[in-house]
């Protein structure tokens, strides 16, 4: 390991605000964008029952 | 008649539906085996840099951020295109479920740098060639998806998009050659065809891994979406309505 210890990991030579700051919104965007998927996927699931669930009423 | 791959067979919202389900699953896969490989590369193997010390190590997602924002807003404004030229159903959808990945990048990029260009420039933003571009391509994004989601006919929507798409392309190529036409804040190219590269190996290769990780993530993250609109779209069809009915 080429930083010595953990404190030193998340110190980033003084740089820590700036390269977690960076690394960390990135994750979490990339989270909110999945889980935006996956709530849009199951909406759209959602949309073709009632509609099909409609559809089936009317016959 | 050319035996193999009947490509056209996958034009069709029906069968490319399932197809893209398994591209999810596969690239998802990949994407999390790039990403690890590369933020190993970049926090563990890459050393430090001589002037900026750690600083530099935003690198590993402010240049591979870049390089999706501006390759994604091409593989959209193409299908968008397509779209246009073809009156394909497909093509629009692609380009609408692209749209937010791409802008997701871009902001990534503007952040990424503004928190990297603090430390080394001193100052969070300038209105300089390169970062300028780069907020109007984040603008380009912001449009296509509104003036998509103002019309409610899809079909129209699509259509609208698309001359929008077409339009911004110009500013891609403005972005990338920005460093060289204009006296910018921001450096040159770190990568070029033309020259060796101007920085450690291990770095460099840190830096292509991630760049594969963010563009395995953004075709799952595309072809995640393109399935979402799929099924909107077409909920009044039967291959909805049973796969609807077959899924949790």
């Amino acid at each position: 390991m080429i930083w010595g210890s953990w404190e030193n990991f998340l110190a980033m030579g003084g740089y820590a605000s700036y390269v977690w700051g960076s690394y960390l919104v990135t994750l979490a965007l990339l989270i909110a964008e999945i889980v935006l998927l996956a709530l849009r996927r199951r909406g759209a699931i959602e949309g073709v029952r009632s509609r099909n669930a409609a559809s089936q009423g009317k016959r | 008649m050319n035996a193999g791959i009947n490509w056209f067979k996958y034009s069709s919202p029906q069968t490319f539906f399932p197809l893209a389900g398994k591209l999810v699953l596969c690239f998802g896969v990949l994407s999390a085996i790039a990403c690890a490989a590369g933020l190993y590369l970049g926090f563990f193997v890459a050393p430090t840099d001589a002037q900026q010390g750690e600083a530099y190590r935003i690198i590993f997602i402010h240049v591979p951020a870049a390089w999706m924002s501006m390759f994604l807003y091409v593989v959209m404004a193409f299908w968008a295109g397509w779209g246009l030229a073809f009156n394909t159903r497909l093509s629009g959808m692609m380009a609408s479920a692209i749209a937010p990945t791409g802008a997701l990048f871009t902001f990534v990029a503007l952040w990424t740098g503004s928190l990297w260009g603090k430390p080394t420039w001193g100052t969070w933003w300038v209105w300089d060639a390169r970062l300028t571009s780069e907020l109007i391509l984040l603008f380009l994004y912001f449009g296509f998806m509104a003036l998509q989601a103002a019309i409610d006919d899809a079909r129209r929507a699509d259509k609208a998009g698309a001359v929008l798409a077409l339009v911004g392309v110009v500013n891609v190529p403005i972005i990338y050659f920005s460093v060289k036409w204009w006296n910018t804040l921001h450096q040159g190219a770190s990568v070029s065809l033309t020259k060796s590269p101007t920085m450690a190996a291990t770095m460099l290769t840190g830096m292509a891994v991630m760049a594969f990780g963010f563009w395995f993530y953004s075709i799952a993250a595309s072809f995640a979406r393109a399935r979402c609109i799929m099924l909107e779209r077409e909920r009044a069809s039967d291959w909805a309505a049973g796969y609807a009915k077959g899924s949790a």
